[in-house]
């Protein structure tokens, strides 16, 4: 049996304990920390009572007041969309021509519609609308679709080339692959499409083409090639191209055309989220 | 010391372990005592009353004179706003505080935490409060070391429920600073203030129940770092509470035979020992637990007043007055000393920088962030466009237009979303009084008139009232050339 003994030297207990002679003084845990130690398993018998804390069998033990962290979120979410409710009602009630026009809605738009972009469409179109690769910028002033508020509020709605039924859709004909035209006129319709925007460096090719041109790409690409929004046919005229603008780059989209697609947002984002992010994006510097 | 003074009082316990003696304040009155109450009462005074000061800013801004405004980013301090960028006056204030201590703990010892330090002015309160429900000094020990009875316990809980209604007082006028005070007075009274709000009111009440009530001295021995480097401002002619240990010693009440005194003026009747909120005993010279209440001076006058000897054995006093008197020598007190006209310079010089910097400050500000994707963009006629945020900071208590305008660049045409002009050289902007206008720029131009792949900038905002410029550089990002 231990037998505890005072220290001579300093006049304090030991534990009792002795190891190879050696023995300890009797140190105990100052009061402070002890006294804190008991509130803390008392804290704690308080909060498995108040708080779910145990798992049981089948689930979990409560707590008396019926805390759950998942209440708590949606409870916070509600909260949200009530301090927003001023807001949302306007923009509910407007369309979004009007809510771009006033300067208050305006900012909102802007900085709601930023996070919103952020979070669904920077993926593809990068970020503030740079663009990536095939996916279209939607900063600058060329649309496919039209670059009014309006038309924009209808692209990111109903998508293109969408499952939805009031989808944008349009589709460029397979002119190569189909026997359409031939090698050399599909050739010859690409030199005639650069001459358009002065890229152009075979004269004769050019005069060729233009005869192509007339006969099949007119009715969705225009006269002189400005296009057409309501069919999403882009303006061959100027210097921005979504799938290149080398001469090879035209030709293949001639003969085996490529269709980018974008969802639906409308079943993804509710209409207030649509018109904040369409206003967004006609304010990244090219809506008209 | 010398050592031949030596007897039990200098015995002290020097264990770094020792057991926490609780200190019982006795009551005494006195020059000091009395200034002590006017200084606690002008504080406390100041405390509750300047929130409630009214200042008018015009519509829109808060009629509180002094208003920290968390929330709304702003301080106001009567004619004064301070935005949240310009908070570096705050070091200024900071520094005037500092060497504003130096200069009156050179002067006069520790005068700040005697008379005017919160703890010592809180301290006070409760031990006012103390005394009034338990009694002086020895009811206080007996009542304490006696067991536990029905008065005892009625004293004890009176005594704690008082220091409640202090703490809450203290703690409730606090949060006034930071929010619009009637307003947050009545919310809090009928319970509907914020949880922040009765959170902040339990935290401060907390701190003043625990640390004047309870704490007490040892917030100034154990927690506070400046009794720990004060020594380093005083000198020799340092205005310190001392004891004129030359005049005091040999201590005791003993007299020879034919009643002629043959012992030092102190009598060694404790007093200046009991009086002291820190149990400290200031006659074995200067230490860091005397925070120069000069409560031991009113102590020590009185019982030298009863026994019709000289007064001011403990006294303000310096080492070198005191040196030079137990000599014999005449008086030498030395007021302007190197340090004092330092730390006066060093005041004046920061007074000074402020009220220039505040005089001459400008009350607009703006802030250009370029866009960094897409760095430019390309429009389908070849120009080139850059975006930018454009932040106009108006400090002013009135509303302003601007004219903004390009400069550096030749044929740059400016477009600001929500602006329905568009290719403008100029464009007016509208900045609402006291806040942030933000506003999206778009500056196009061609890309021939375009020198470099980074050419640099210029935003000129012209104020259309004063007709004051603000220039600010950017760059304009074209492709590579």
């Amino acid at each position: 049996m231990a037998e505890i003994e005072k220290d001579p030297v300093s006049g304090r207990d030991t534990t009792g304990h002795s190891w190879d002679g050696i023995k300890e003084l009797n140190t105990p845990l100052p009061r402070w920390w002890l006294y804190t130690f008991y509130v803390s398993i008392i804290w704690a018998i308080g909060y498995w009572v108040v708080y779910p804390a145990w798992p049981t069998l089948s689930g979990y033990t409560e707590g008396v007041i019926g805390y759950s962290s998942r209440a708590e979120l949606a409870n916070e979410l509600a909260a949200r969309d009530k301090s927003r409710i001023v807001w949302t009602d306007k923009f509910s009630a407007l369309s979004v021509e009007e809510i771009s026009k006033d300067s208050e809605l305006l900012n909102y738009s802007m900085a709601g519609g930023r996070s919103i972009f952020a979070e669904n469409c920077a993926p593809c179109h990068g970020a503030s609308g740079s663009g990536i690769g095939s996916y279209p910028v939607l900063a600058d002033d060329d649309w496919l679709w039209g670059g009014a508020v309006g038309d924009i509020y209808t692209t990111v709605k109903y998508g293109i080339r969408s499952t939805h039924e009031d989808t944008r859709l349009s589709e460029m004909p397979n002119f190569g692959d189909e026997g359409m035209l031939g090698e050399t006129q599909v050739s010859d319709v690409a030199e005639y499409i650069l001459s358009l925007s002065g890229a152009s460096t075979d004269k004769a090719s050019v005069t060729r083409g233009a005869e192509v041109f007339a006969g099949e790409c007119t009715s969705c690409h225009g006269k002189n090639g400005e296009g057409m929004q309501s069919m999403g046919a882009p303006r061959l005229s100027d210097g921005i191209w979504l799938y290149g603008k080398t001469k090879q780059n035209i030709i293949s989209q001639i003969s085996k055309p490529k269709h980018g697609a974008m969802p639906a947002w409308v079943d993804r984002l509710d209409d207030v989220s649509i018109k904040q992010v369409s206003v967004y994006v006609h304010s990244l510097g090219g809506g008209q | 010391m010398n050592g031949e003074t030596n007897n039990k009082n200098q015995q002290v316990n020097t264990s770094l372990y020792s057991k926490h003696l609780k200190v019982y304040p006795q009551r005494i009155m006195g020059t000091f005592r009395r200034l002590k109450w006017m200084v606690l009462g002008t504080l406390l005074g100041f405390y509750y009353i300047v929130p409630w000061i009214r200042w008018d800013r015009g519509p829109g801004a808060p009629d509180q004179a002094v208003l920290l405004d968390m929330a709304g980013q702003r301080g106001y301090f009567f004619d004064i706003e301070i935005w949240a960028q310009e908070v570096y006056y705050l070091t200024g204030i900071l520094i005037l505080g500092a060497v504003g201590l130096f200069l009156a703990t050179t002067l006069a010892g520790r005068v700040w935490c005697g008379f005017t330090c919160p703890q010592t002015v809180w301290t006070d309160l409760f031990l006012w409060a103390e005394r009034l429900i338990e009694g002086d000094r020895n009811k206080r020990m007996k009542l304490d070391s006696g067991p536990l009875t029905a008065a005892k316990a009625v004293k004890k809980i009176t005594k704690h429920f008082f220091w409640i209604i202090i703490s809450l007082l203290t703690g409730g006028a606090w949060i006034f600073y930071f929010v619009d005070a009637p307003t947050a007075a009545i919310d809090l009274i009928n319970g509907s203030a914020s949880s922040t709000v009765y959170g902040f009111v339990a935290l401060f009440s907390g701190f003043t129940y625990l640390l004047a009530g309870w704490a007490r001295e040892q917030v100034c021995i154990y927690m506070c770092p400046w009794p720990r480097f004060q020594g380093s401002m005083f000198d020799e002619d340092s205005l310190l509470v001392t004891y004129e240990e030359w005049r005091g010693e040999p201590r005791g009440k003993a007299k020879n035979e034919d009643g002629k005194k043959i012992m030092g003026d102190c009598v060694d009747c404790g007093l200046c020992v009991n009086v002291c909120p820190t149990g400290t005993d200031i006659r074995l010279g200067q230490q860091f637990t005397c925070i120069g209440c000069a409560l031991c001076i009113d102590a020590c006058n009185s019982i030298m007043g009863k026994l019709g000897r000289p007064g001011n054995l403990i006294a303000y006093d310096s080492i070198s007055n005191q040196l030079s008197r137990a000599e014999g020598k005449p008086a030498k007190k030395r007021f302007f000393r190197p340090r004092v006209i330092a730390y006066v310079g060093i005041l004046i010089a920061v007074i000074g920088i402020m009220a220039l910097s505040l005089a001459t400050r400008s009350r607009i500000e703006i802030n250009i962030q370029r866009d960094r994707a897409p760095l430019f963009v390309t429009l389908s006629n070849g120009d080139i466009r850059n975006g930018y945020t454009f932040k106009i900071l108006n400090m002013e208590s009135q509303g302003n237009s601007y004219i903004l305008r390009t400069d550096e660049l030749t044929g740059a045409v400016i477009h600001v979303i929500g602006i329905e002009e568009d290719g403008a050289k100029e464009v007016v902007l509208n900045v609402a009084p006291d806040s942030v206008g933000s506003f999206r720029v778009f500056v196009r131009m061609g890309q021939k008139d375009l020198e470099y792949k980074s050419n640099d900038m210029k935003f000129v905002l012209v104020n259309l009232k004063t007709g004051i410029e603000i220039e600010q550089e950017t760059v304009f990002y074209g492709p590579d050339k």
